[in-house]
């Protein structure tokens, strides 16, 4: 795995993503500033962290998402390389339309940072194959602007390809209006792209990666990402 | 020249700043407002350039930039 975590002014988890990369590789990813024109030659991941890129101004990624290493990021994407946004990483994905939809200010209007529980809804995506399909895991959330929301068209051809990976639950694995925390349309957590090399997701798989953290849920997500770009 | 961008909602997305800041209104005890609806201004000064360029300049932005299509809406005003 040769990965490449972007830093924007702003990002606070880069660290947190760059653990649990080399934790479950073994390789040491590299970071890679905003302004920077190329990804490092060979790079086969791209992770956009979360944070909040240029103070979250104008819109949650808005700016990040145009900025000029995006470029390179996009042209990575077009040639079919993996793609992971994690929360503000999400965010930015959608402003720089690698990804549909737009997310919104929390239906509640509270910055919600806790565990929640998450419903795995595919094994067949470069990210989850180390899950089962219908798994529950728990990692957490840190968000103020969460709320999946993209028109009625989008949404429906988003759920009848399938690129709902996953959606908030609760412990149990039921998808109730209680276990939505953010109001997200279909209580959508996470997204993947027409060709599902491209994911995007809100809550933070890199914080659940070690035992001592009490949790090591989020893990199948790296050594997912690991294994299919050892086998690739 | 100068001009005035507004960014606004499309009907249907649910705003719930608005909502928060209705909620507020009607604890303040101010009567009559049935709804509100929160959008962004952005002040704009234009370079020397012919009304067409200009607005197709103040377009560009609003597309690129100051408006998320895919939820709001701009209203362009050139003074």
């Amino acid at each position: 795995m040769k990965a490449a975590v972007i830093v924007f002014p702003g990002s606070n988890r880069e660290r947190d993503i760059a653990y649990a990369l080399e934790l479950t590789s073994g390789q040491k990813p590299a970071l890679v500033w905003h302004g920077d024109r190329d990804l490092p030659a060979g790079t086969d991941l791209v992770v956009l962290p979360g944070g909040f890129s240029y103070g979250d101004y104008l819109r949650c990624g808005a700016i990040a998402a145009r900025a000029t290493v995006m470029d390179a990021v996009r042209a990575h994407a077009a040639r079919g390389g993996l793609v992971l946004g994690v929360c503000n990483g999400f965010q930015i994905l959608c402003e720089a339309g690698l990804l549909p939809g737009v997310l919104m200010r929390n239906a509640q209007l509270k910055f919600i940072a806790r565990n929640i529980h998450l419903k795995v809804e595919r094994s067949d995506t470069p990210f989850t194959r180390r899950y089962n399909a219908g798994a529950v895991i728990e990692v957490p959330v840190a968000h103020g602007e969460g709320n999946f929301i993209a028109d009625a068209e989008t949404v429906a051809k988003l759920e009848g390809e399938g690129r709902v990976v996953f959606r908030y639950c609760d412990a149990a694995g039921q998808v109730t209006a209680d276990a939505n925390i953010n109001g997200a349309t279909n209580a959508i957590a996470g997204i993947v792209s027409e060709n599902r090399r491209v994911l995007g997701m809100m809550p933070h798989p890199e914080n659940h990666v070690d035992p001592a953290i009490g949790s090591t849920d989020g893990r199948g997500l790296f050594e997912s990402l690991a294994e299919a770009l050892q086998t690739a | 020249m100068k001009a005035r961008v507004t960014v606004t909602l499309k009907t249907g997305v649910l705003d719930p700043q608005g909502k928060a800041i209705e909620g507020a209104l009607k604890s303040l005890g101010v009567e009559g407002i049935g709804s509100v609806r929160q959008g962004k201004v952005f002040d704009l000064e234009i370079a020397d350039m012919d009304r067409a360029a200009a607005e197709a300049a103040i377009k560009a932005a609003c597309e690129k930039l100051l408006a998320n299509t895919v939820v709001e809406n701009y209203r362009i005003d050139i003074a």
